[in-house]
């Protein structure tokens, strides 16, 4: 039988350490809403999204109470729009049309955020692709709650260079038309490499093509636990850091888990994946930046940052591993810089330098994420940004983003902020030497030898 | 069965677990097991309880006991059991 320790150190985790499931996500395919004519399409979009999602919030809420347990985000994934608009689509605008009834359809079920208004070019891209790409500024300007994604490269296929070129210059028009949000609109999108199609995470979740009718698949967060149990492990060795930082990813997994099982059952919608990812918040101690810092690390972005996320990060996976039969997403550490107090304190020192948080995400979960830059950053070196993120995906098979902020009238030494769980962040230096050449070759790069692995 | 967890944490007083069980009994909830200790200096009070026959709904037996809480200056939470065998049994 229980007893009042375990109980206790459950409710601790919650009160005073920030255990949440950050999201509650359901995918809804959306292949079957194609029709050649926009409207209908727009309808059908409509109809589906608010009959499959209508109790999702209410279900959230109910788990919530019956638990104990705070779930932060109820959101929705959709087919890539590219794909269930091509037939209708002439036009980005057509295309626009199709982002307002995301907008609308999340809007009436009450969710926080859709995922999907996305293209997948990784080798080519369509003329409905491209223009979806073309329509990202105006769709992210017009709408509230839309996210869109586009993945650009994948280890199979090599790098749509075409693809990362457009998607400069959409960054950077994106950031001029929400220039009196700080560039919000950038929030809203994120280009990958090796994208997964069952991330539940914004802004870059989709629901794949090979996904069924509807699935619901649940992030856990909890870095505030970690970060606590690491008090612990003080002048410890590793074996007792990997040890104890397992075993509480292991503890919040099944949460999740069981947070997992309860929305699917009650909802009648199968059970996708766990996504273990540990997503930090910029409330105090909800923070990577402070596990690493507990690790040994004086200030995150000092040598010894990349080797210390590399343990994190593998140590979560195993412990959560253990905890259940489907992990999938994206699963491991996020770096967003401007949700993590500790990170954003790092960056705004001077310590954690654009390069080093490209080095660091070569060995956790994602990418760059939420990076402000200065707003006169050229459409060719966000480019180059997105083309070297890319590369680190390709040859290393992992999946990796980026989500910068061209923050537009800011430079460095400014702040931007987003609010809420986007959080605020001082604007980092990026090298301005040029690859313009480079980006406007035209074409694509091929995919990597799979064998001689050095 | 279907099992809840009570916890009350605060500062000890007169009648604390009078009122929880008063609460409990009114609305046929069988109190499995009881247990209490000082964490950290302060009263920590657990009981696992049957809800299966209760004649309030577990909406408003959270709700009612958060109430009872405020009234008497402690925190009362009622959480189902399996939050917590989940985390702390493989």
């Amino acid at each position: 039988m229980l007893n009042i320790m375990e109980v206790h150190e459950t409710n601790k985790m919650i009160e005073q350490e920030q255990l949440d499931v950050r999201t509650i996500t359901m995918g809804i395919s959306l292949l079957d809403c194609a029709t050649s004519d926009l409207d209908s399409t727009c309808a059908n979009i409509y109809n589906k999204i608010t009959s499959y999602a209508k109790d999702l919030v209410a279900t959230g809420k109910d788990i919530e109470r019956d638990f104990g347990i705070p779930i932060v985000n109820k959101r929705i994934t959709v087919t890539p729009i590219a794909l269930v608009g091509a037939s209708c689509c002439k036009t980005p605008e057509d295309f626009v049309a199709i982002a307002h009834a995301l907008d609308k359809a999340a809007k009436k079920v009450g969710v926080d955020l859709i995922g999907g208004y996305s293209a997948l070019v990784s080798k080519g891209m369509t003329p409905a692709e491209h223009m979806l790409i073309e329509s990202i500024p105006q769709a992210l300007t017009e709408t509230d709650i839309v996210c869109s994604s586009v993945n650009v490269g994948s280890t199979k296929t090599g790098i749509d260079m075409d693809a990362v070129k457009m998607i400069g210059e959409v960054i950077k028009r994106t950031s001029v038309n929400t220039a009196d949000h700080d560039s919000y609109g950038c929030v809203k999108f994120v280009v990958f490499c090796n994208a997964p199609d069952d991330n539940p995470f914004m802004a870059g979740g989709f629901h794949g093509v090979t996904e069924g009718d509807a699935v619901i698949n649940v992030g856990v967060s909890g870095p505030g636990v970690v970060s606590r149990a690491l008090d612990e492990a003080r002048g410890k060795d590793f074996e007792f850091l990997c040890e104890t930082i397992k075993r509480t990813a292991f503890k919040i997994t099944r949460v999740g888990q069981l947070v997992a099982q309860e929305a699917s059952r009650r909802l009648g919608v199968p059970f996708g994946i766990i996504d273990l990812s540990l997503a930090p918040t910029p409330a105090p101690h909800d923070s990577i930046g402070e596990i690493l810092e507990k690790c040994g690390i004086e200030q995150v972005g000092a040598p010894g940052t990349t080797a210390a996320l590399a343990m994190l990060n593998d140590q979560v996976k195993k412990g959560g591993i253990m905890a259940s039969s489907y992990v999938g997403g994206l699963s491991g550490a996020f770096i967003p810089v401007s949700e993590d107090a500790t990170m954003i304190e790092a960056a705004r020192s001077g310590c954690l330098k654009i390069e080093k948080l490209e080095a660091m995400t070569c060995v956790c979960s994602v990418g760059l994420d939420m990076i402000a830059i200065p707003g006169d950053t050229t459409a060719a070196t966000i480019s180059g940004i997105i083309a070297d993120e890319a590369a680190i995906g390709m040859v290393n098979q992992k999946t990796t983003a980026v989500r910068v902020i061209p923050v537009a009238g800011k430079g460095v030494g400014d702040e931007a902020e987003f609010g809420g769980l986007m959080g605020y962040a001082p604007i980092i230096p990026v090298n301005t030497v040029s690859c313009e050449e480079f980006i406007s070759r035209g074409g694509r790069i091929p995919a990597p030898i799979h064998s001689f692995k050095n | 069965m279907n099992k809840a967890i009570i916890t009350v944490v605060g500062q000890d007083t007169v009648g604390i677990i009078a009122r929880v069980c008063t609460y409990l009994s009114e609305h046929k909830i069988n109190v499995l097991d009881i247990s209490q200790t000082i964490i950290d200096g302060f009263f920590n009070m657990m009981m696992i309880v049957d809800y299966s026959d209760s004649t309030a709904s577990f909406e408003d037996v959270v709700n009612d006991l958060d109430k009872l809480g405020e009234e008497i200056g402690v925190r009362i939470r009622c959480q189902r059991e399996e939050i917590f065998t989940r985390m702390h049994r493989v």
